[in-house]
Order: structure tokens, then C-alpha cells, then sequence
């Protein structure tokens, strides 16, 4: 039986369709990742499972009960880090962590294991308030709170966005070793680099899942020929392979520009003499494995033109 | 000929210069010594780990917060006796920045150029050429709030420098954004260099750090690395610039 369970889930915000008919399954010991933009319409569907809000249409269950018959029990037996800070800014870090081990009924010490490498980081400012740490060391503060009480299922709403990449990546191990606890994990970020961290993950925008499976499966789907392209004036490179008649769509990717053709008739020669032609000097031209950015954006314009 | 073009040219095409840039918060050095130079039209990017300084270094650049020690001058003005010179030279956007939800598109420009002193007999024209330059003259009369989310960023951005700022701070200006809107985004950032307008960016996206002609990382108050993002990744024997910042990352003690 699935852990998290989402069927023909819809829920509308007066002109704004925030959840449209989203149907999904999160396994045992998954991490499951929702990945997609702000406005997508993930932390609505963390609020439903985390039974604070109702949906106007559709079921929910998590651990197998209804997220609107069984709320209290659910909120016994999860843990939810919401995307905003929001614990006691004016509690110190050991009085938040007391309060929450107090309110699930349990103490610091019995479920220490589960928090300890995190907390361990934050330990040297146990007496210091809450709403006076850093950015990275709230995330670690909220993150212990959400799992004093050894919850079953952790939702984290974005932990990670406006953090730097060494901390993401510090966060992301922490993940790894808590799903070794058996522990299934439902999070979500607009990074798309961190999708690849996840057992699973479904891509949403606009409130519709675009597509759920895991990140190498998603990223063989991709549908055609991918060129990574780079000359000695990326700027105008990036216009002028625009203009090519067989471009199907052109972007900037770091230090090349991603490049997919209508049709793979059109050989890396004929490309390159015809970039020679434009002026372009120092073409190179390679096929890539595509990165699930990629995919996104393939999967939103063809969901676009639907 | 205005005061401002003389201050220009005495600085030749140097749009930000720092000298030992300091700022302590009782026994904390925020930033410690920082020293570098933006030229005009450049897109520099400001990367480092949070905790690292960025944030005070950027108030102090935007004469919002007085250095504790060193120098420094944008667009000119010195940072530390002209910090009403500064903010009107500059631009401003963060990804928390909000326009006015409850004013239409037009009445928001209306406002901010009225703020930067954009005058009058002007203020009509401008408006209209900005929104045809982004394609929104369609949505002149719309209100703020029923914009799309990528939308507000871009005419959050065209907002930053309605004034024609010589210098745009942006910090993490992409946070959020779907992808296709961030490099959407990106394309706008490098028209308005080739304008000659200055970019002071901030992010957490490595593949946005490639876009920038140069990029210092902070680490602990301190500039650790400053250049091109090619010369960087060389020098630091990587293909990514995510590789170049994990390397000189990891050595921070604080965050």
C-alpha cells in the first residue's frame, strides 16, 4: 500500500487553479520530489496531506487514512517543515525544540538519534532566540523540530531554496541517511539539479503534474537529438541559431547553448558550415544526455500546446 | 555638463571601486577587507555561501549601511559621504521585492520613476517605450496582481532600471522562476549591459554564474576569487562553475 495517496486532487484559489486533477503514489522509504516553479502549486498540495486546508475535489490519504476523516491521527504520525520559517522567533533554539518534543508527547532525549548530527550543528546556540539565526541554521533548527517526534512521513516544503549550493548538498546527504531510518520523504524544490537526489520525482507546473517517474527514466524520454553548441559570440550564437529554419528550440545552459532540431536530417557539418557562414568562428557542436531542465521544458511547451 | 559625469570620468570606467571594504557588527567581521573594481558594462556576479558577507557588502554598495572602515565609490559617489547620490544612481531588485500588487502596471512605473525623478514631460513616452520593448503593452492598464509570476519579474526588473540607473543591484533576482522565464530573464539582464548599464548580480544557480563576464566568490568576509568564470573553472581544474564553488565553499567556518 502506498505511503502518500493523491486521486483527481483539485483545489482552486477564487480566479486561480492551483491543483488541477493531481494523481499520484509515494511508496514506502521513497524520496519522493516535486519539482517545479513557485506558483506550480506544491505547497497546496503539502497543505492538503498536511491536513490544513481542504481540497475542493478529489482523495487524499497518507499512512492509508483520510487526510479529512483521520486528521488528527495523520498529524501524530507526520513531520512538516513548511516552506516559510515558521517556529518561535522569539524561543530560543532548545526552548523551540522542547516545545515540539512536548506538544508530540515525547521528549528530546528519546528520539535524540534520529536529530542528533543535525542538531549537533545548531547545539552551540541552543540559548540563542530563534528569529536571530542565520538562514542555513534555521533550515537545521526547523528540520529537528519536524522529526523530534520520529514521524513516518516527512513533508519539507522547498527546504532548500536561497540556500548555497554546499549547504543544498549537505542538506540533500541528510536526506539520504534519514531515509535509511525508513523514514518516506516528500520534498520538494524549484532547483532542478537536486531532482536527481530522488528516488522519484513529478514535474509540475501550473498546478498539473507533467509527468512522474524516476529522474533517469524521465531524462531517457526525452524526445529527439540533443546538441550542446558554444562559438567565440554566445550572445549572438544563441540568436542566430533562433533563426535557423530546423530549430526547434534554443537556450542558454551555463557556457553552452542547448539546441534541438525539428528533424535529425540536418548534420553537425551542414550546421557548423552554416554558422561558419553567420561569421561564427571556434564552433563546436556535441551530442548530450539531456538534464531534467531540458525535459521540463520540453514537457511544459508540449503540455502548452495541448 | 552635471556633476555626475565629471564624478564618472574621474573614476575613468570604473562603475564600483572598493578599497578595503569593512564592516564589523561589534566583535563579527561581516566583510573583511574586501577590495575590487566593476567596469562599466560588465555583469559581475556575487557569489558566495550564505553567512558569507554578500549581503552586508551589497548594503554598503547601496549606501544603506555604513562601512566600518575602507572606501568605496559607485557610479562616482563616494559610499561613505554621498549615500543620497548613490541610491539615485542605482537600481534595485530582489526576488522578495514586490511592486505595488494593488496599482496597474503603468501607475507602478509611474511611481517609481516619479521616486528617481524621471521627468514629467517624459514619464508618458518612457513608459510606452519600455513596455514595448518587453511586449506588455497589452497589459498597460492590468493590475500587478493578475500578472503571472515570471511576468512580475521581468517588469520588476524593467522597473529597476526605468530610471536608467548607471549600476542594477539583483539579488537572486531568478530564485523560483520556472526555466524558461529564467533565461528569458537572463537575455533581458544582458540587453541592458550591452545598453551600458552595470549588473551587480547575486544567485545560487551555478549555470547563471557562466553568463556573468566576471565573478568573485566570498567566503567568510572575504573575496577568496575573482574572475572570468573560463579562467576559474582552469584554474580550479573543473568543467562547472558549481565545481569551483564546492572547492572554496567547503572552507567556510561559519553559515
Amino acid at each position: 500500500m502506498p505511503v502518500i495517496s493523491v486521486s483527481q486532487l483539485s483545489k482552486k484559489y477564487r480566479r486561480v487553479q492551483a491543483l488541477d486533477d493531481v494523481s499520484m503514489e509515494v511508496n514506502q522509504g521513497e524520496v519522493f520530489g516535486l519539482i517545479g516553479p513557485d506558483g506550480a502549486g506544491k505547497t497546496t498540495l503539502f497543505r492538503i496531506l498536511a491536513t490544513l486546508i481542504l481540497a475542493d475535489k478529489g482523495r487524499a490519504s497518507v499512512l492509508g487514512l483520510d487526510v479529512v476523516k483521520a486528521f488528527k491521527t495523520i498529524r501524530n504520525r507526520v513531520g512538516y517543515m513548511p516552506g516559510r520559517f515558521s517556529l518561535y522567533q522569539d524561543l530560543t533554539v532548545e526552548e523551540n525544540l522542547q516545545f515540539y518534543a512536548t506538544i508530540f508527547d515525547t521528549t528530546i532525549q528519546e528520539n535524540y538519534h534520529l536529530i542528533k548530527e543535525i542538531y549537533q550543528q545548531i547545539e552551540p546556540f541552543k540559548k540563542r532566540r530563534a528569529g536571530d539565526l542565520s538562514g542555513g541554521m534555521k533550515q537545521k533548527l526547523a528540520l529537528s523540530c519536524a522529526l523530534i517526534h520520529k514521524p513516518e512521513v516527512l513533508f519539507l516544503d522547498e527546504p532548500t531554496t536561497g540556500v548555497d549550493p554546499v549547504s543544498r548538498k549537505e542538506f540533500w546527504e541528510i536526506l539520504k541517511r534519514l531515509k535509511q531510518e525508513g523514514i518516506t520523504i516528500l520534498v520538494s524544490t524549484p532547483y532542478m539539479d537536486e531532482a536527481g537526489l530522488c528516488d522519484r520525482i513529478a514535474l509540475i507546473q501550473h498546478g498539473q503534474l507533467l509527468t512522474i517517474d524516476t529522474p533517469s527514466a524521465i531524462v531517457n524520454g526525452f524526445d529527439g537529438r540533443l546538441l550542446a553548441v558554444t562559438s567565440d559570440a554566445m550572445t549572438r550564437l544563441l540568436a542566430d541559431l533562433r533563426l535557423h529554419e530546423q530549430t526547434m528550440s534554443c537556450f542558454a545552459f551555463g557556457d553552452t547553448h542547448h539546441l534541438t532540431l525539428k528533424n535529425d536530417t540536418l548534420t553537425d557539418t551542414d550546421l557548423k558550415s552554416w554558422l561558419g557562414q553567420r561569421g561564427h568562428t571556434n564552433v563546436h557542436i556535441r551530442p548530450i544526455d539531456a538534464t531534467i531542465e531540458d525535459c521540463f521544458m520540453q514537457l511544459s511547451s508540449n503540455h502548452a500546446e495541448l | 555638463m552635471t556633476s555626475d559625469t565629471i564624478h564618472i570620468e574621474q573614476s575613468g570606467n570604473k562603475v564600483i571601486v572598493a578599497r578595503d571594504l569593512t564592516k564589523r557588527f561589534g566583535t563579527f567581521t561581516a566583510v573583511d577587507r574586501i577590495s575590487f573594481e566593476v567596469e562599466r558594462g560588465e555583469i559581475f556576479g556575487f557569489l558566495g555561501a550564505n553567512g558569507a558577507g554578500k549581503t552586508t557588502a551589497m548594503r554598503m554598495l547601496c549606501g544603506l549601511s555604513r562601512p566600518t572602515s575602507g572606501s568605496g565609490y559607485v557610479a562616482g559617489h563616494d559610499i561613505n559621504t554621498e549615500t543620497e547620490a548613490v541610491k539615485r544612481s542605482i537600481g534595485y531588485m530582489s526576488q522578495k521585492f514586490a511592486l505595488y500588487e494593488d496599482l496597474k502596471v503603468c501607475e507602478n512605473l509611474r511611481l517609481y520613476g516619479g521616486i528617481y525623478g524621471v521627468p514629467e514631460k517624459e514619464m508618458n513616452n518612457r513608459i510606452d517605450a519600455l513596455l514595448e520593448n518587453l511586449g506588455f503593452q497589452q497589459e498597460k492598464e492590468t493590475f500587478v496582481r493578475q500578472l503571472p509570476l515570471g511576468w512580475k519579474q521581468k517588469l520588476s526588473f524593467a522597473t529597476a532600471i526605468f530610471h536608467e540607473p548607471a549600476i542594477v543591484f539583483l539579488d537572486e533576482p531568478t530564485g523560483g522562476v520556472d526555466p524558461v522565464t529564467r533565461r528569458q530573464f537572463w537575455e533581458m539582464i544582458c540587453q541592458a549591459a550591452d545598453r551600458g548599464i552595470t549588473i551587480f548580480v547575486t544567485t545560487h544557480y551555478m549555470d547563471e554564474a557562466e553568463y556573468c563576464n566576471r565573478v568573485s566568490i566570498m567566503v567568510d568576509g572575504r573575496i577568496e576569487a575573482l574572475d572570468s568564470p573560463a579562467n576559474l573553472k582552469q584554474r580550479y581544474n573543473t568543467s562547472t562553475m558549481d565545481g569551483v564553488f564546492q572547492q572554496l565553499a567547503r572552507k567556510a567556518e561559519r553559515g
